[in-house]
């Protein structure tokens, strides 16, 4: 008796991002397929950013999350193949990523407003911040600076 | 030469550019003008050394001998890396940094997106995934080009000083040898020759907003892609980067 692929899917939202544990694996695009092959469940994973440490600890964390659930015989593998993009995280991990104070991605390129107080007077700090997906914006409105996550 | 030695050789360049530029600007670590600038330039390596793990990965494979793209990386000495003299040149100043980044950013992208269209399922992937990062990074060296060329007169005359002793080396990539040869038959990767033109004219609309002039001698250095001749740089950095492995094999952590 197999466990059905929308209870697994269910499993893996409860896995927290490494970096950013306010959203999951699942949020972030980052599990791209789960299947049954016979008695073996394949999970396919895709690296956000190809150097991001934060890849092997994912598949780590899938596999004892999978674990404790009783799945022992467990296949994980990384696709590569579309590569990721910020347009397959989810709704709820837009809504969540604006409430950590992270601005969520966005086609212009940059935040649509202040995580803080909403404004859109904003600027670019820097290009690159604390992880490989996010840039450093600061508020011209509330002064404070926040973090963006890059469109890719 | 046959097409799998060819396609070996082919990964090596490719994941040998990266390894080498991405170990450069790791030594920036903790030593840049700003705390942003050093964030950039760790990120930057970060993204490159993660190119190399997928393209010597899969030279690796190709290979076939049981060897990892880490000991590719770690236990190769310096005449069997096939990278670019441009990207084994000393750091030097930030400036000079960041006009070999732009020179090879610049080439970086226009090679990624022609091998989107590869006809290996492994490389169009690896270059698709590739090209999104190093955009980015095109986006950042121009830019910090220009502003630091347009910039004060010091500024402007060490940019001008770092293209000058830089741009003999970006010739080297469009030298078609034999190996590019066999890629173009296979239509695995496009003729570097057909991407001179390309690459000298986004060059030169960059350097017209920097207010820096390319030098008129178009003599270009050779010998890194074939590894027929790297310069002394190459194997002092090595020296740093493998003595760990060399020092003692097989640690991990």
């Amino acid at each position: 008796m197999t466990t059905a692929i929308g209870e697994i899917w269910k499993w893996l939202d409860a896995v927290p991002d490494p970096e950013i544990p306010a959203v999951s694996v699942v949020d972030l695009g980052i599990v791209r397929d789960v299947a049954w092959n016979g008695a073996r469940l394949d999970v396919y994973v895709t690296p956000t950013y190809s150097g991001c440490p934060a890849t092997r600890i994912i598949a780590r964390d899938i596999e004892a999350a999978l674990r404790a659930r009783g799945i022992a015989d467990l296949n994980i593998a990384t696709r590569l193949s579309p590569p990721w993009t910020t347009d397959w995280i989810s709704e709820k991990g837009r809504r969540e990523l604006e409430r950590q104070g992270i601005a969520p991605p966005h086609p212009s390129g940059g935040p649509a407003r202040c995580p803080r107080c909403g404004s859109g007077n904003l600027s670019c700090i820097s290009r690159f911040g604390s992880t490989p997906c996010k840039a450093l914006w600061r508020c011209g409105d509330c002064l404070e600076p926040f973090e963006y996550f890059k469109c890719i | 030469m046959s097409e799998d030695d060819a396609f070996l050789q082919f990964l090596l360049r490719m994941g040998d550019n990266t390894l080498v530029l991405g170990h450069r600007l790791s030594e920036w670590c903790g030593h840049a003008p700003n705390v942003e600038e050093d964030i950039a330039l760790a990120n930057t390596a970060l993204d490159l050394i993660g190119q190399t793990q997928m393209w010597l990965g899969l030279a690796a494979d190709v290979e076939g001998d049981g060897r990892s793209a880490d000991d590719l990386a770690m236990l190769r000495d310096a005449w069997d890396f096939r990278n670019l003299l441009l990207v084994e040149q000393p750091n030097g100043d930030f400036g000079r940094t960041m006009m070999r980044q732009y020179l090879f950013d610049q080439l970086h992208l226009l090679l990624l997106e022609g091998l989107q269209a590869s006809t290996d399922e492994r490389v169009a992937a690896i270059a698709a995934k590739s090209v999104k990062e190093v955009a980015y990074h095109l986006e950042r060296s121009a830019e910090t080009v220009i502003g630091l060329g347009d910039g004060t007169p010091e500024s402007r005359r060490r940019m001008q000083s770092a293209l000058d002793v830089l741009w003999p080396y970006s010739g080297e990539a469009f030298q078609r040898d034999n190996v590019d040869a066999a890629m173009e038959a296979a239509r695995i990767a496009p003729d570097p020759a057909g991407l001179k033109q390309p690459y000298e004219s986004a060059v030169r609309a960059t350097l017209i907003e920097a207010t820096l002039g390319l030098p008129e001698d178009d003599f270009a250095h050779s010998g890194g892609r074939t590894g027929a001749r790297h310069s002394e740089h190459l194997g002092h950095l090595l020296a740093q980067m493998q003595w760990l492995q060399r020092a003692y094999p097989g640690a991990a952590w």
